[in-house]
């Protein structure tokens, strides 16, 4: 007799129907829709919509929907053409950037327990996919000179004499008159410059002491470097309007942008490496700049009109005291004194010397930072080879970010306090440094997948999927007969369960992937295989029908089991290793491995089991 | 249903013509990579690709010819999914360089024939097909030890050189058509290679697998004959299993796009010779090892010596 206990037949029936309603999510059709939003401050309301839908229905587009979703218009079409068709009509509307989307609408209460459908990679709906670099030597270089900087005060400070001190070779060498000097430098060195693991040496026959920067140090400032590259490129990508991009590192170095629907990539690669800056100018304490400016009356010689981020206006000197490039770091944290929020600076040598220089004549005085950045404030229609060509118009925008009272004198390192709030702290420390110039990007990889090279890659994707799959079904049931039949449907399960699982890890669907999920179709009929081959050997040697299918499953399982834990062995290396579209084929080849070991084993038994497993006189089977 | 029955093949005394054919395909390939060398793709190389869509079918030397004249002289011509559609793979140290290249591509190609539609351009940075190398090198190598110490745990040392001998053969056999037949080489072709690694050994798996049980029942055959005998036993599964593959792949191949068009090739030359490799050059390998029953059974030794005791 070939029974399974209630609870595994019960354990198959819940899996499996838990898998056909993660998959579902994914037969729901991709709309193309398209995502309007202001550029400034242009009004996102009913009387846009209805502006749309009659630009549209001049356009002879008629299969359409529009909704508002905050403060974005979401256009959905029937077809892909119909949004292309939407996307130069919406372009045309000045003042509104608009990204070209795919959407799945799946009903509410699938969303609601947690369902939803798998994205799609760049490679199957188009758009630009961008690798950049950071340099991390110009981010390590200003660490370096601070470092060197901070050394020099503390040895002056300290009032210790040094014959020389540079760096060679990652290390910092200071070479002194006497052992004693040495000594001494040591001892204030090491509990001031923590970031350095100084040792006393003799360096070209002179008592010296050499700094090794800990390695901890350089993890921090590639750490810093890459996040804060991440957080500006962000934001452009942000306020350049694209749906649903992609901004992730990658390893240490690296940062991947991946921006779905974008076709024009030398556009936006302008606004990806532009580089923002910041200043720090004197404020000027003898006008009303409020005042002066309602007048309508210049602003006093040697200075100039700035605004805030409130659009207030601010008189700033024309002298910067301190760029960006001098400031090596900004941190928020809290005050000592009075627990409220504050940024702490850090000025290179260069910067700090302007610094104390500024502060000495200045206590008292107020200082602004301003925030200087290229970003987009309009468009413009130009005519390029008799063809009129559309052009985002960029201009230098300077926020002054900051002001505030200087209560002392200081150089190299400084505290703004007094700030609104925590939350305001971090943001403007993360300005700061963004505007410092830490580490400019490098575009190592650019790749740009057409949005009708993408829809063919589903297209021929999913076909080659269903053929093969149809191929196999129809082999497996000619040869198998009533036992292909079982793997069939253990197979289509098997199926289902992959695109659920990856649909619940969130996972991106990509052609490798689809490539994953085929190769295993062809390789989970195998479990099958060693076990339907082991009942036909059982039977020619003599053993009863339910015997064999017994002896069938128990010996085929050890050999199941080692080649696929093999297979997964070489899964798991390839995710390891792999970047980008070979990890998602060791993803789909993994859990596939894990779910056709399911259904080919489990499944298979549960049905056999069903069919021949009460049949006392079962005299052969259909195999 | 059945396509093979009962089969008795020898297959352990053909194993001389199977090393002289799998030695002779191997120097093959070896040859052909040191004299014609593997058609690297961007992703290893760094550097630009343009794909061109022409209206009508074009001579591809033609192509080569004008580049040629034009300063595009390491220019790398070739099809890409048809005759109509053409990628052109050139050098460039960076993005700038790589877009400003592009623009004179586009020119270049205008003027051959203005109809022509110049893509935009995959770039990408040689210090990251650098990289790339390395790691794919290493997942392949840590691949294979993983599988060693697996194999040697489950089975035995001999078994375990047998079925990397299999494998490393089959890789060599896969990336010798590779250089062989000049079809880019790629990322999703190292892909694929795991692929095959992982294929091969599942395939090689199953028979030693027969071959431990066939040692265990059957006392009084020799080592040559469980090979044979095993081999004959799990031949038909083998078979079938390659062919289901085949069969998806084929679909791949023919049906999924340009863009998996290689992944699929790999994987169809990779699962052929991984077929064949598993019946004759593991088993032979391993059995050449010098295999015997005993080094299967030291619990059943032990067992039998307590039995002396008196």
């Amino acid at each position: 007799m070939n029974h399974y206990p209630l609870w595994k037949n019960l354990l198959i029936v819940i899996v499996l129907a838990l898998g056909v309603f993660y998959a579902l999510p994914n037969i729901y059709e991709r709309s193309p829709v398209i995502q309007t939003s202001a550029i400034k401050d242009q009004p996102v309301d009913e009387a846009l919509l209805e502006h749309i839908s009659e630009q549209l229905k001049a356009s002879k587009v008629t299969d359409f929907k529009l909704s508002l979703e905050k403060n974005t218009v979401i256009s959905k079409f029937e077809t892909v053409e119909d949004q292309l068709v939407g996307k130069e009509v919406i372009d045309n509307l000045t003042g509104y950037k608009s990204a070209l989307n795919l959407r799945t609408y799946i009903p509410d209460w699938l969303s609601k327990a947690g369902g939803s459908a798998m994205s799609l990679g760049l490679d199957l709906m188009g758009g630009v996919y961008f690798l950049m670099e950071v340099d991390m030597k110009a981010a390590l270089e200003n660490k370096f000179n601070q470092i060197r900087g901070d050394t020099i005060q503390v040895l002056s400070k300290a009032k210790i004499s040094k014959k020389s001190l540079k760096w060679k070779n990652k290390q910092l060498v200071i070479k002194f008159k006497s052992a004693d000097l040495a000594e001494k430098a040591f001892d204030k060195l090491r509990k001031q410059i923590t970031e350095v693991n100084f040792k006393r040496k003799v360096v070209d026959g002179m008592e010296s002491l050499v700094g090794t920067i800990r390695s901890k140090t350089i993890d921090d400032i590639k750490f810093k470097a890459l996040e804060q590259n991440i957080s500006t490129i962000r934001n452009r990508v942000n306020a350049y309007g694209v749906a649903e991009p992609i901004v992730q590192k990658q390893g240490a170095e690296r940062i991947i942008v991946q921006l779905p629907g974008v076709q024009d990539s030398s556009e936006i690669k302008d606004t990806l490496d532009s580089v923002a800056t910041l200043e720090y100018r004197a404020v000027n304490m003898t006008d009303n700049a409020y005042s002066l400016k309602q007048s309508g009356r210049p602003a006093p010689a040697g200075y100039k009109f700035f605004e805030d981020e409130e659009g207030r206006p601010v008189l700033l000197s024309n002298r910067v005291i301190v760029s960006g490039d001098q400031l090596t770091d900004a941190m928020a944290g809290t005050n000592q004194q009075d627990g409220g929020p504050m940024v702490s600076v850090t000025l290179n040598n260069v910067g700090a010397k302007r610094m104390l220089d500024f502060t000495r004549k200045n206590v008292g005085n107020n200082m602004a930072v301003v925030y200087k950045e290229r970003v987009v404030v309009g468009e413009e229609k130009i005519m390029v080879d008799g063809k009129e060509v559309k052009r985002k118009i960029y201009q230098e925008k300077k926020t002054v970010i900051n002001n505030a009272t200087i209560n002392g004198i200081f150089s190299n390192k400084f505290q703004t306090t007094g700030l609104r709030s925590a939350k305001y702290a971090t943001k403007l420390a993360l300005l700061l440094r963004s505007g410092a110039l830490a580490a400019p990007v490098e575009i190592v990889r650019e790749k740009t997948i057409g949005p009708s090279l993408g829809k063919d890659n589903i297209e021929k994707g999913f076909k080659s999927v269903v053929v093969g799959f149809v191929v196999v079904l129809l082999f497996m049931l000619i040869y198998y007969r009533m036992f292909g039949l079982v793997a069939n449907i253990a197979l289509s399960f098997n199926v289902v369960l992959i695109v659920a699982v990856l649909s619940l890890l969130g996972a991106t669907l990509t052609l490798p992937g689809i490539a994953g999920i085929v190769l295993t179709v062809g390789m989970a009929v195998d479990a099958n295989v060693l076990i339907f081959e082991r009942i036909k050997e059982e039977l020619r040697l003599g053993n009863t029908a339910q015997g064999s299918i017994k002896a069938g499953y128990d010996k085929a399982l050890s050999t199941i089991a080692d080649a696929n834990i093999t297979t997964f062995i070489a899964a798991i290396v390839l995710f390891a290793f792999g970047t980008g579209p070979i990890k998602g084929f060791a993803v789909t080849l993994s859990i596939g491995i894990l779910t056709s070991m399911f259904t080919a084993i489990m499944v298979t038994r549960a049905i056999v089991n069903a069919i021949y497993g009460n049949k006392t006189k079962l005299k052969s089977l259909s195999i | 249903m059945n396509i093979l029955g009962n089969t008795k093949i020898d297959f352990m005394s053909k194993r001389k013509f199977a090393l002289i054919f799998s030695v002779m395909l191997i120097v093959i390939s070896i040859g052909s990579l040191v004299v014609r060398g593997l058609n690297f793709g961007l992703d290893f190389t760094g550097g630009t690709a343009v794909v061109v869509d022409f209206e009508k079918p074009v001579e591809l030397n033609e192509i080569r010819h004008v580049l040629e004249e034009q300063k595009f002289k390491d220019a790398v011509v070739q099809n890409f999914g048809s005759a109509k559609s053409v990628q052109v793979r050139f050098r460039s140290v960076s993005d700038d360089e790589s877009t400003k290249l592009r623009d004179q591509l586009k020119v270049i190609v205008e003027s051959f024939d203005p109809n022509a539609k110049v893509g935009k351009g995959d770039f990408i940075g040689a210090q990251v097909g650098v990289e790339l190398v390395e790691k794919g090198s290493l997942a392949i190598l840590y691949a294979i030890i993983g599988i060693l110490l697996y194999v040697t745990m489950r089975f035995e040392w001999r078994f375990s050189v047998g079925s990397v001998i299999a494998l490393v053969h089959d890789v060599m056999i896969t990336v010798g058509v590779f250089s062989l037949t000049q079809i880019e080489f790629d990322l999703t072709i190292l892909a694929a290679l795991l692929a095959v690694i992982g294929y091969s050994l599942n395939d090689t798996i199953v028979v030693f697998d027969r071959v431990r049980e066939n040692f265990k029942s059957l006392r009084k055959k020799s080592a040559k004959e469980v090979f044979n005998i095993s081999i004959n036993q799990t031949i038909s599964r083998t078979i079938i299993t390659s062919l289901t593959t085949l069969l998806v792949l084929l679909a791949l191949f023919f049906i999924g796009g340009a863009m998996i068009h290689g992944f699929a090739f790999a994987l169809i030359v990779g699962i052929v010779v991984g077929t064949y490799s598993s019946i004759f050059v593991a088993s032979t390998a391993t059995l050449s090892l010098g295999i015997t029953r005993e080094d299967l059974m030291p619990v059943e030794k032990e067992g039998t010596n307590l039995d002396h005791i008196p």
